[in-house]
């Protein structure tokens, strides 16, 4: 992934040689369990289970981040730049409140925009491969 | 303080309120006993019913009450509450909702032991969880004796103690006889009732200025004795910049504090499946998106009306503006009308904080005893806690609990309310946010990153309310006649979130365990797909 191909300080961690993660008890998994986890692993590198990820992850962060950074800006704003949110833009309706309201719309319109990607883009495939992944595990 | 007449019809509606929900919870309260019952109502609520329940558990005294007081006070800057609380919801439905119904049982820690050594996580989030339930409960508790005693005409610090037992009492029943089902059933009844209790007022409101909302902001700022400054921001906090600085911190903390929050994470285990979970969250949304457009209203009707100075004199933090305001739409105090709408807002008020509590409860009980008592404290070669140990002990949690939230507000009395939520809100966003976001996200994020991250957040979030004004050195501090504080902001969020984001790197980093892969590999599976979900 592109992720291990710069410096990343996410991954600085991965560098350095380490002892091998314990799991809930010390003692080795049960053998129906590490089948159980071999069949995760597999799925997880499954290419239907790649795209349903992708077209999660690259719909939520971004949104996240926007919608995120837009509510902070307003917070910001009206902490330090009062003067410039008191201005009358129209009728009783000075910029604060019309960004106010903008919030508002704004969470409904994302809703209704997150509603529509999960149902259409991941909703059946994830399905499908839940049935799939729970034939495996049996 | 102003007496109001109508105790006898108020007191009857409470009697109203109170039967109802306890006829509730022993009806539905004798379904079912299994662990599945008690902690998650047994899985089969529909998103329309858990979309109510979630905004039932989300809409406290502290937004129906508390925030159209500050409306009515404060004009613009109290607006910023109701947007802060929506807004969070859009972090709850893209990132955490979804996928903690699938990757969990019960609890927020459960999502953590997938993929982590379970007991040192497990005694983490299941403390974090404590706290910051503990926190919003004494804050609701506070509220309603407050509350109570003055909608009953009665300001003795007596009547406020026994109200406060009484609720305390109520919601141990609530929780140890009827567990989530009654519980959910319980946040669904009082949500109805509080969108349509608003719903009604703000259709009073909107006759009355004919449906003119620039008239109405108006008529509010006339009668806020403050003129335009009403209706602009920095009213009341922007007279230095260490308040502004709170003002952005605050913002932060009811952002990111609602996807931490124990009582509404455990919400998403009541549906059958994660769609069922996005779509519950829909609901809630619009829900709570509504009912905050219509508090802009009630606030703003409540300044134009009844005047920020009868607001505030009534109750200094505005408290019972929109009681007040039901009174006046009705025809006033000498008025049938009036007498029996501030009555029937009284007993929703009620209503509110009865439901907000008996949720509150449940999330604490399920943290100890699911997270801490059954599994943190066990060794892995002691015998394993049964499940209807697990559940007798989670009831007797919810008793305990209930007593130690009664005699704690008994003492914190003199807290401001408002505060001890955002402070709840800072604690949940700064301790179980970002552990949460790690495990769900962060392939590398390994145990020691988890703990770290939440007692890195929990700790400083603690410890920097201890010394700032909060509890000493003002004159409106818990306690006024010292001084030992040296943090100047009363919302330690701006601080705190950002560090328990910090720690749970660093512990990952400096960890010498790698992250457990295959464990990584089943939560990402089981949060995206479904599989092998409770």
């Amino acid at each position: 992934m592109a992720q291990q191909e710069r410096i990343d300080w996410w991954a600085a961690a991965a560098s350095r040689p380490r002892v091998v993660a314990q799991r809930r008890t010390a003692e080795p998994a049960p053998p129906e369990e590490r089948a159980g986890r071999e069949v995760y692993r597999s799925v997880q590198e499954s290419d239907a289970f790649q795209e349903i990820r992708s077209g999660y992850r690259s719909f939520v962060f971004p949104a996240s981040a926007g919608f995120l950074a837009w509510y902070l800006l307003f917070v910001a704003a009206q902490a330090f730049a009062p003067e410039l949110m008191r201005q009358q833009v129209a009728g009783p309706l000075n910029l604060a409140w019309l960004l106010g309201l903008g919030q508002f719309a704004s969470t409904f319109l994302l809703t209704w925009l997150y509603a529509r990607n999960a149902r259409t883009k991941r909703d059946r495939a994830a399905l499908e491969l839940r049935w799939d992944t729970q034939d495996q595990l049996r | 303080m102003t007496p109001h007449p109508s105790h006898g019809l108020a007191i009857a509606l409470f009697a109203v309120v109170v039967a109802v929900t306890l006829t509730i919870t022993v009806w539905v309260g004798r379904r079912g006993h299994a662990a599945e019952d008690f902690y998650a109502g047994g899985r089969d609520f529909s998103p329309l019913q858990n979309g109510f329940a979630l905004s039932g558990d989300y809409l406290s005294a502290a937004s129906f009450l508390g925030v159209t007081g500050l409306i009515a006070l404060y004009g613009y800057d109290g607006v910023l509450y109701s947007i802060g609380f929506l807004v969070a919801w859009l972090v709850v439905l893209m990132l955490v909702s979804e996928l903690v119904r699938n990757a969990g049982r019960y609890t927020l820690a459960d999502v953590l032991a997938l993929r982590m050594r379970q007991r040192p996580v497990r005694a983490a989030a299941g403390l974090a969880s404590m706290v910051v339930t503990l926190m919003y409960l004494i804050a609701q508790m506070v509220g309603a004796g407050s509350l109570v005693a003055l909608l009953l005409g009665t300001d003795s610090g007596a009547a406020k103690g026994w109200t406060i037992v009484a609720v305390g009492g109520l919601m141990i029943v609530y929780v140890t006889v009827g567990g989530m089902r009654a519980t959910t059933w319980i946040q669904i009844v009082k949500a109805f009732l509080l969108v349509a209790g608003s719903l009604l007022l703000t259709g009073l409101v909107l006759a009355r200025f004919h449906g003119d909302l620039g008239a109405l902001m108006h008529a509010a700022a006339q009668h806020s004795g403050v003129g335009d400054a009403y209706l602009q921001p920095g009213l009341k906090y922007g007279a230095s910049t260490t308040s502004r600085l709170d003002f952005v911190s605050l913002g932060l903390a009811l952002v990111l504090g609602t996807a931490g929050l124990p009582h509404i994470l455990s919400r998403f285990y009541t549906v059958p499946t994660a769609r069922a979970a996005r779509r519950s969250t829909m609901w809630a949304i619009g829900l709570i998106g509504c009912f905050y457009l219509m508090a802009i209203v009630l606030g703003l009707g409540a300044g134009a009306v009844v005047g920020a100075k009868a607001v505030k004199a009534a109750n200094p933090a505005g408290n019972t503006a929109v009681p007040l305001l039901a009174l006046d739409l009705g025809g006033g105090a000498g008025s049938t009308w009036g007498l029996l709408l501030f009555a029937v807002i009284s007993a929703i008020a009620f209503a509110t904080i009865l439901a907000v509590v008996a949720g509150l409860t449940l999330a604490s009980s399920a943290a100890f005893a699911h997270d801490l008592y059954a599994r943190a404290w066990r060794r892995t070669e002691e015998r394993q806690v049964s499940e209807r140990e697990e559940v007798i002990a989670a009831r007797i949690s919810a008793v305990v609990i209930g007593g130690l939230a009664v005699v704690l507000s008994l003492f914190a009395q003199k807290l401001n309310v408002a505060f001890l939520v955002g402070l709840a809100f800072a604690v949940a966003a700064s301790a179980n946010l970002p552990t949460l976001l790690y495990s769900l996200f962060w392939k590398r994020f390994t145990t020691r990153g988890a703990v770290w991250s939440v007692y890195g957040g929990l700790v400083p979030a603690v410890l920097l309310v201890l010394f700032s004004p909060v509890v000493s050195g003002a004159k409106t501090s818990v306690l006024p006649g010292v001084d030992f504080h040296w943090f100047p902001l009363e919302n330690p969020g701006l601080v705190s979130i950002p560090l328990g984001f910090l720690a749970g790197w660093l512990g990952t980093v400096l960890d010498r365990e790698t992250a457990d892969e295959d464990g990584f590999a089943e939560l990402e599976v089981r949060a995206l797909t479904g599989a092998g979900a409770a």
